[in-house]
């Protein structure tokens, strides 16, 4: 369960924008979840709400979930694609890799138009807040 | 905003020393000594961790010969623990492959090993760094916070002349320099001591070069025997 890590992160940030912002209440934290990094919604969700559990600005927080799809260009000839495309390709080595550091997916992807593997992740990498709202 | 960069530090706060083994140029033996420094270390009963951070080319799982183990996953990952030390590498995800990557990835993917590895408590630990001064070395300077600098320097006066700039990269960032180590040794010239002590950094001693390296190159108990180890442990007090 590395999601925890993770949402410890989104956490621990949000505190420190409370801090800088001097809100009391955080209403809204939007994260959006990048598809490559295959994060499981319903174990970070769980690890949020246990990380919170001892901090009193998170009484009445909702966690918002924006997923976004994962997409690839290859730098050499400028196919664009989608993970998702890819996914059916990989075995459970090999995503649980991409899963724990993104960048794997150089290793176990090519680009689909020349087989290149010098491609960008241009969205939907991994864990990122969106937004963060709250009352002062 | 990146939820990663903040807990960072965290994930470091209980580990008393951070030292960066670099150097800037390539093969003079960065891997080397970080990976025996981390096991001299550990065999002095230090609490020690090991990240081998050369993500192009990782070597200090090959130096010390570890295999076969994974971290452990448990709220972010644990790191094993081989020969009292826990080491975190890049082959654990990349296995034997090339990673065809820019500097942006390996940005993203230092940022990310860093997020989710819990070192928990250390005494040391200890960086293998790639060579030059680029992505990795900015990222390491960046993100953490209490770094120290240990630079390697062969008696090569090419070496030498790239060692030079990296020492002052470090320090117009202001970022501390534990001193500098000659490897590879051949003769008693006092000429590299001279060059570094100009710099106003110290010259922590040498390393000599040791003709049988080879034969022990993943083997831990031959390195323990060997005159690297013995020079190594020499160096140990002046680390403080
Ligand atoms: N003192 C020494 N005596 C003999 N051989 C040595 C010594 N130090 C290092 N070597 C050898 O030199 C080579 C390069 O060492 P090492 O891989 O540690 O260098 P590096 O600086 O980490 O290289 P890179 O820049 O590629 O990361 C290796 O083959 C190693 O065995
Ligand atoms: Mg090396
Ligand atoms: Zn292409």
């Amino acid at each position: 369960m590395h999601e925890w890590a993770l949402a410890e992160g989104v956490i621990d940030t949000t505190v420190k924008v409370s801090r800088e912002k001097k809100l009391k209440e955080i209403s809204r934290v939007v994260i959006t979840l990048g598809e490559l990094q295959q994060i499981d919604e319903e174990i970070f969700k769980f690890a949020l709400r246990e990380i919170i559990k001892p901090t009193s600005i998170f009484k009445k927080t909702e966690f918002k979930f924006e997923k976004e799809k994962a997409v690839l260009r290859c730098k050499v000839c400028t196919t664009e694609w989608e993970f998702g495309d890819m996914l059916c390709g990989l075995d459970d080595v090999e995503v649980e890799s991409i899963h724990f550091i993104p960048e794997m997916s150089h290793i176990y992807m090519k680009c689909p138009g020349c087989g290149s593997r010098d491609f960008e992740i241009v969205k939907g990498r991994g864990v990122w807040i969106a937004s963060i709202e709250g009352m002062e | 905003m990146d939820p990663r960069l903040n807990i960072i530090a965290h994930r470091l706060e209980n580990v008393d020393r951070l030292i960066a083994v670099s150097g800037g140029k390539g093969g003079i033996g960065k891997s080397s000594v970080a990976s025996t420094l981390a096991l001299c270390l550990s065999k002095k009963n230090y609490r020690v961790g090991l990240l081998d951070l050369d993500f192009y080319g990782p070597s200090c799982h090959l130096i010390l010969g570890i295999k076969g183990v994974y971290p452990e996953e448990e709220r972010g990952i644990l790191p094993p623990q081989v020969y009292g030390i826990k080491f975190m590498s890049i082959v654990y995800y990349a296995k034997e492959n090339p990673l065809t990557v820019r500097g942006i990835d390996i940005s993203n993917s230092i940022i990310e090993l860093l997020a989710i590895t819990r070192w928990e408590e250390l005494d040391f630990l200890i960086i293998d760094m790639p060579p030059g001064i680029g992505d990795t070395t900015l990222d390491v300077i960046r993100l953490l916070k209490g770094v120290e600098f240990l630079v390697i320097t062969t008696p090569s006066k090419v070496v030498l002349e790239t060692v030079k700039k990296t020492l002052e990269m470090l320090k117009e960032a202001h970022v501390p320099i534990l001193g500098v180590i000659e490897n590879m040794k051949l003769n008693n010239s006092s000429w590299t001591r001279q060059e570094i002590e100009t710099f106003d950094v110290k010259y922590l001693g040498e390393i000599g070069f040791d003709r049988s390296f080879e034969d022990f190159v993943g083997d831990r108990n031959k390195l323990l025997k060997s005159s690297f180890v013995e020079d190594i442990n020499k160096l140990i007090p002046n680390l403080d």
